[in-house]
């Protein structure tokens, strides 16, 4: 099968940002329409690939591989594992979402959806690239449109909150850079990463630098771009104001699928590459993921406003992430070469990168929905909107349940196995983040109270009822969500082989050796 | 080869020199409001002269007058670096507004003798060669940095370039006597004989005479603490002259500077792959790694206070300068390639910036930052391209900028670990621009709203805007063939003939 399929995934939304670019500005609707179009047919082949798609081998499928500058051995180079499947669907679905989200967007409309479907298309090539020149290149393409619609369509704060965003994650992405250079001159030329899989362990072992192990450094370098994405407490202070100012799909994309970045650079790319790396720095991961799950949970129930709330909730759901993925050490002989946790960990960890994804794109939305109507997302200045929309009411409910962690809904089972993983390992972390999902409940519930049950607030008396265009945005994710809370196997199943994979990797590490 | 012979391969240096005669004479019978059209004498003149250095040997490795300049595959590259910056900048000139209120014949008369004069650093060999040719640019620069008689900053700009011209040179000359005592010869590749001969004594002589002689070139590229001229010159002098001094001089002062060390403390055989041999005892190679450092971190912390766009691109010129630095301490044949691979794009971005600056200039009629407000609704296509200019100069891809720094980092990683720091400092340094780069664009596109009027530069100007936005995108994201062309350019004259 060589049709390309992932160039199609990457390519289709340039494709439609190219057409958009040449479609006068007056004619807003066919903007729109192309925008659709192009996003419509990127998730129907997000989808095929999926149903084509080996869940039984170990290694990268639909594999892509064309030299682009030979001089210095760089290659368009793509593939997909079942760790980037998901994630690529999840990409697909909320870009293809979040289009009729933006549907009300007034303001210039051709900058936007073009913008849009750009950044569609970085975040596909982030996790579709083999090659880390190409890799790099999609990392930072995703930075410029999501700079300028969040400065252009955002809220009062946004100029702030645009130069914020792109200043931190700039931060993070040139010392990656440096990490990725360092890692091609040991590994003899090659931007390959499946070959730097293969070679980085050894190539590096026993190098200093100024005294520090190699891997060590570029461990660092590499960790410290992927937690600012993530982001990790402490460099999470960009994300609650660039939720907030971003427009709503915007909003969607960030929290949705841009974190989800983070995560996934670290098991991409860190966990095989440097295992020993993995293995060294995950007890300061479990912390730090502790940390974010906390110290999340508690900025969000300090929130008067709705929006920062959601966004808060997401640095304490990518803690539960985290700790899925510290986990891994329980494959180690040292730690009794417990697999069961290990893989629950692991899988929970990716799973749970999905589900949140899903969540809190609904979250989101749901916030969207709220401010175009009142206008402002102050909890306390709303009360007894349940009467009024009902609907509405229903599936805030739904999607509260979920980002709480609601046995039967899907952010339960990533959630629990993140803790069941970690559990044999760092059992103090796991238990003090239990809480974390304590209070997830307690600022939920009582936003949800302070929203929607009591006096109705006459002010928003004949408040209109959520319409169609925002529920069919809304019904897709709300049925996965349901789905996946009583049946995760079809995403488990897709990543279990890749994941097990990883372990082993990791496992072999040196460090987790019976001394 | 004797002086008769050496006019055979000097042609297209003699072409420009006759065009300069010819735009004088030609300068003659225009009036002043014709005066410009010397400029397309000069145009035409320098396309002629480079057609005929294109059609020259690429490989022929000699020198010329007695010794006195070389030609080689590297002069070679810096001449086609030279003439295609001029001639944008020529064209740029004649849409700028400021000069259409005086008479240009001399200004163009002018600009094709600095060409003159950097043709020469790129090639120059000897000593008194060196002084000369670094003359012939900085006396027309003073001049032209002056051009604008009736206003009082381009006289300031002029004045202040002037005196940190002669001081500077002053103490280049002084070193460049130094190395003459120590050694008996002008000739650079017989320097390098002589110093290994002295077997160490002599080395603090040694020391200050390349200090000094740093000074030169460090005031050329205006490297720390060697800058203080800048900013005030830019802004000062007539916007396309500032875009001019920003790349090519400084294009000059590298290719010098590159040679001056490369025959004075390489390895005397012909440039290998591999590294140069330092001088023993003389830690030159961490002193310009500092001074790169330096030179970046100040270029662009000052350049974040800046609000006069000049100003501001005048600054970060300095930080660009210090990136380009970093090509140096590595003392390989990466470093040198990623320093003219650097040099040709930001030939590409630093003139396209300043060209949507003087067209903003002759419309809006403002170099304020903060009155570029919603420009980029006004007119998308400056707005656009600025902002491309604006992300490739801060070096995110997929924009040349990036390949570029690309190249200085990707050089410096491989020197190995001793130059980490300034390789992180300088990715740092990176992230510090993006904030007064991006700076521009948000004034330009979140400030402001859809405009019905839309503003589109006539033919010429949109096509040069192109000539640069295209190679600006093109370059990030296919390079090879300029990659080759400098990997093969990379031979130097350095055997005794």
């Amino acid at each position: 099968m060589d049709w390309n399929i992932l160039s199609w995934l990457i390519w289709l939304p340039i494709l439609g940002s190219a057409v958009i670019i040449l479609i006068p500005r007056e004619k807003a609707d066919t903007i729109k329409f192309v925008a659709a179009v192009a996003t419509g047919i990127q998730l129907l082949v997000a989808i095929v690939l999926w149903t084509k798609f080996d869940s039984s081998t170990v290694g990268f499928q639909f594999q892509e591989k064309v030299s682009w500058i030979s001089s210095l051995n760089v290659h368009y180079s793509l593939g997909i594992d079942g760790l980037s499947l998901p994630m690529a669907l999840l990409t697909a679905l909320l870009s293809f979402l979040c289009i009729f989200v933006s549907w009300k967007i007034e303001k210039a409309i051709k900058g936007y959806f073009a913008l849009f479907l750009l950044l569609d298309a970085g975040m596909m090539g982030v996790f579709l690239s083999l090659d880390f020149f190409l890799f790099y290149i999609f990392w930072e393409v995703v930075l410029l449109p999501m700079f300028f619609l969040i400065g252009m369509w955002g809220g009062s704060q946004r100029e702030y909150a645009a130069i914020k965003f792109f200043l931190y994650t700039l931060a993070g992405s040139v010392l990656m850079f440096i990490a990725i250079l360092a890692l091609y001159f040991a590994c003899g030329r090659t931007f390959d990463m499946i070959e730097i899989m293969a070679i980085a362990p050894t190539a590096l072992a026993g190098k200093l630098w100024w005294g520090f192990e190699s891997l060590k450094v570029i461990w660092i370098l590499f960790f410290i771009a992927f937690a600012i994405k993530v982001p990790i407490f402490p460099f999470h202070t960009w994300l609650p104001l660039a939720h907030v100012e971003a427009p709503t799909a915007v909003s969607v994309i960030l929290a949705g699928v841009l974190l989800k970045m983070g995560t996934y650079g670290i098991l991409r790319i860190s966990y095989p590459m440097l295992p020993d790396g993995a293995v060294w720095f995950a007890g300061a991961l479990a912390v730090l993921a502790m940390i974010n799950i906390i110290w999340g949970a508690l900025c969000a129930l300090a929130q008067t406003d709705l929006k920062k709330m959601v966004a808060y909730s997401s640095i304490n759901h990518m803690g539960f992430v985290m700790l899925g993925m510290s986990a891994v050490v329980a494959a180690g002989a040292k730690n009794g070469t417990n697999l069961i946790a290990a893989e629950a960990g692991l899988n929970g960890a990716v799973l749970q990168m999905f589900n949140h994804g899903i969540i809190t794109a609904m979250l989101f939305i749901l916030v969207g929905v709220i401010y175009d109507r009142a206008h402002h997302r102050n909890i306390d200045g709303f009360g007894g909107l349940g009467v009024r929309m009902p609907i509405y009411t229903g599936i805030v409910a739904l999607a509260f349940f979920a980002g709480l962690g609601l046995p039967g809904l899907s952010g339960f089972i990533g959630e629990a196995m993140c803790l069941i993983g970690a559990f044999p390992v760092y059992r103090g972390i796991v238990i003090v983040s239990v809480f974390g999902i304590l209070l997830n409940a307690a600022y939920f519930l009582w936003a949800f109270q302070r929203i929607f049950l009591g006096k109705l607030n006459e002010k928003y008396a004949d408040l209109p009822e959520i319409n169609r265009r925002e529920i069919f945005t809304l019904v897709p994710l709300a049925v996965l969500v349901i789905f996946l809370g009583i049946y995760p196997t079809p995403v488990l199943d897709v990543m279990k082989t890749t994941l097990s994979h990883l372990i082993e990797i990791v496992q072999s590490s040196s460090l987790l050796a019976l001394q | 080869m004797n002086n008769f012979q050496s006019l055979r391969l000097f042609i297209p240096e003699l072409i420009i020199l006759s065009t300069i005669l010819v735009a004088i004479i030609a300068d003659l019978f225009y009036s002043k409001e014709k005066s410009y059209k010397v400029g397309y004498w000069v145009l035409t003149g320098l396309l002629l002269a480079m057609v005929v250095l294109w059609l020259t040997d690429k490989t022929e490795v000699t020198t010329l007058f007695l010794n006195s300049i070389a030609l080689d595959p590297f002069s070679r590259i810096f001449k086609f670096i030279f003439i295609l910056a001029t001639l944008f900048v020529i064209i740029m000139s004649m849409r700028a507004s400021e000069l259409q209120k005086v008479r240009t014949g001399e200004y163009f008369v002018l600009l094709a003798v600095v060409v003159l004069g950097m043709f020469l650093m790129a090639s120059s060999i000897d000593l008194i060669m060196v002084y000369i040719s670094i003359e012939v640019v900085s006396i027309a620069s003073f001049i032209l940095a002056g051009y604008l008689k009736t206003e009082v900053r381009s006289n300031e700009a002029s004045l202040k370039y002037v005196i940190y011209g002669a001081f500077s040179s002053g103490i280049m000359l002084y070193g460049l006597s130094l190395l003459f005592g120590l050694t008996g010869t002008t000739k650079l590749f017989e320097i390098s004989e002589a110093i290994a001969r002295l077997n160490g004594e002599g080395n603090l002589t040694l020391i200050i005479a390349t200090i000094f002689i740093m000074a030169g070139f460090g005031y050329k590229i205006s490297a720390v603490p060697f800058h203080f001229w800048t900013p005030d010159v830019y802004e000062g002098a007539p916007t396309p002259i500032t875009a001019y001094l920003s790349v090519a001089p400084k294009a000059a002062g590298f290719a010098l500077l590159i040679r001056f060390f490369n025959s004075l403390f390489g390895t005397g055989a012909v440039f290998e792959p591999g590294t140069w041999q330092s001088l023993e005892g003389i830690p030159w190679q961490q002193v310009i790694a500092v001074v790169a450092a330096i030179t970046m971190a100040l270029g662009n912390l000052v350049a974040i206070q800046q609000s006069n766009i000049k100003r501001l691109l005048a600054y970060s010129s300095i930080a660009h300068a210090g990136y380009i630095l970093m090509g140096i301490p590595v003392l390989s044949q990466d470093g040198i390639h990623a320093m003219i691979f650097y040099i040709i794009v930001y030939l590409f971005m630093q003139l396209g910036a300043f060209f949507v600056a003087i067209l903003i200039s002759n419309k809006f009629g403002t170099e304020e930052i903060a009155k570029y407000s919603g420009i980029g609704f006004k007119s998308p296509l400056l707005g656009v391209l600025m902002a491309l200019f604006m992300f490739s100069l801060t070096g995110i891809p997929p924009t040349a900028g990036f390949i570029g720094k690309f190249y200085l980092f990707a050089a410096l990683i491989n020197g190995g670990s001793q130059f980490y720091w300034l390789a992180i400092w300088g990715v740092l340094n990176s992230v510090v621009s993006l904030y007064y780069y991006m700076r521009i664009v948000k004034v330009m596109f979140f400030e402001g709203q859809s405009e019905l009027e839309l503003y589109l530069p006539s033919a010429v100007p949109t096509t040069l805007l192109m000539v640069f936005g295209i190679p600006t995108l093109l370059f990030g994201v296919y390079w090879s063939p300029i990659a080759d062309w400098v990997q093969n350019s990379l031979i130097f004259f350095v055997v005794r003939m």
